[in-house]
């Protein structure tokens, strides 16, 4: 099990997730200006990948059975309205995980 | 600037400092919470798969991508190939390039942290530094940036550590804290939404992920979604102001 193998491994997988993270910078940084383009996708993008990231987290919800989707869907309607209407991001938070908690445990 | 000039300078500084840390540690409560969870989870996982605390530690300090560490416990587990290794990395983790470009122009002159800030730049981190904040100076901001970067990597390893060492009781049933993650992303997710009158590119991401996991299903999904987006921003025309 204490194979230099699997070092090896976890020096790939450190090394491709490095890579990717810096890529945009290495390509784009310098003295050079960023291309209009790579600005505009620098305006837009974060708003897209929220999104994206959003259902990135959800993406394991079911719509088999109840317990597959209404937690979630129940959890992330109060965190969205309790956002909307406190703007307040930990009570958002803490509300809407307590929430989810007690239905996967105490209902689902 | 005479003498007295910069010592209130100073002092300001100086008193801003703790402000700033303050703040770093509210806003990442919730990744705090998620990470220490969701790290935990890891460490058990390494443990159970007869790998001790080294390589939990390891793994959380230099690979530090949270669900791509899980998904290398089973490779590891599984002998699997270094090529199918990287290849896995590589679409796990694509979407580490959208926050790059996001990024590029904020952390420009990030200076001697700007290594560091790349490196930690994950999901929950960037939900955090990519938002506008109010009452942050702009002088401030990089440190700022830099301290919520080190909380949230500091609360991974932590967390990890303690999942590898385990046999420490849980007081309470966890179970579905995860959704902490979640509803952080919500929450950003709102406050962008409120935050600009133009909704479309925000509808591009949800309605072009959404589509794509309904084609390509849960394992494939984001890399064909991340190809669609980019071409429809690219061609997007910006409203008038942000």
């Amino acid at each position: 099990m204490n194979g230099g193998k699997e070092w090896l491994m976890i020096a790939v997988i450190a090394l491709v997730t490095a890579a990717l993270r810096f890529l945009p910078f290495a390509v784009f940084s310098g003295s050079r200006k960023t291309p209009a383009i790579v600005q505009k996708l620098g305006r837009l993008l974060p708003y897209a990948a929220m999104g994206m990231l959003v259902v990135y987290c959800l993406k394991d919800v079911s719509f088999a059975s109840l317990a597959g989707f209404l937690p979630s869907l129940i959890a992330s309607v109060l965190v969205v309205v309790l956002h909307l209407w406190k703007r307040n991001t930990l009570i958002s938070i803490v509300c809407g995980t307590v929430c989810y908690m007690l239905l996967v445990q105490t209902v689902f | 600037m005479n003498h007295s000039q910069e010592k209130t300078k100073q002092i300001k500084q100086s008193k801003s400092r703790h402000p700033l840390l303050l703040r770093a540690l509210l806003d990442t409560l919730p990744v705090m919470t998620g990470y220490v969870v969701l790290g935990f989870g890891f460490g058990l996982l390494m443990k159970a798969n007869g790998y001790g605390p080294l390589w939990t530690i390891a793994m959380s300090l230099f690979v530090y991508a949270g669900s791509m560490q899980y998904a290398a416990v089973g490779l590891m587990a599984s002998g699997a190939s270094l090529l199918t290794a990287a290849l896995t990395t590589l679409m796990v983790n694509a979407r580490h390039l959208f926050y790059g470009i996001s990024m590029i122009e904020r952390y420009r002159d990030a200076g001697w942290r700007k290594g560091y800030l790349i490196f930690a730049l994950t999901d929950e981190t960037y939900s955090l530094v990519c938002r506008d904040i109010e009452g942050i100076e702009k002088g401030e901001r990089r440190d700022y940036d830099l301290l919520v970067s080190l909380l949230d990597h500091i609360y991974w390893v932590s967390g990890s550590m303690l999942g590898a060492l385990a046999g420490i009781l849980i007081p309470f049933d966890s179970s579905g804290i995860e959704f902490a993650l979640t509803a952080l992303f919500l929450t950003v997710f709102v406050e962008q939404w409120l935050s600009k009158q133009d909704h479309k590119p925000a509808l591009i991401g949800v309605l072009v992920t959404v589509v794509s996991l309904l084609i390509f299903g849960s394992e494939h999904f984001l890399i064909p979604a991340m190809i669609v987006i980019l071409p429809l921003l690219c061609g997007y025309r910006e409203g008038e102001s942000v």
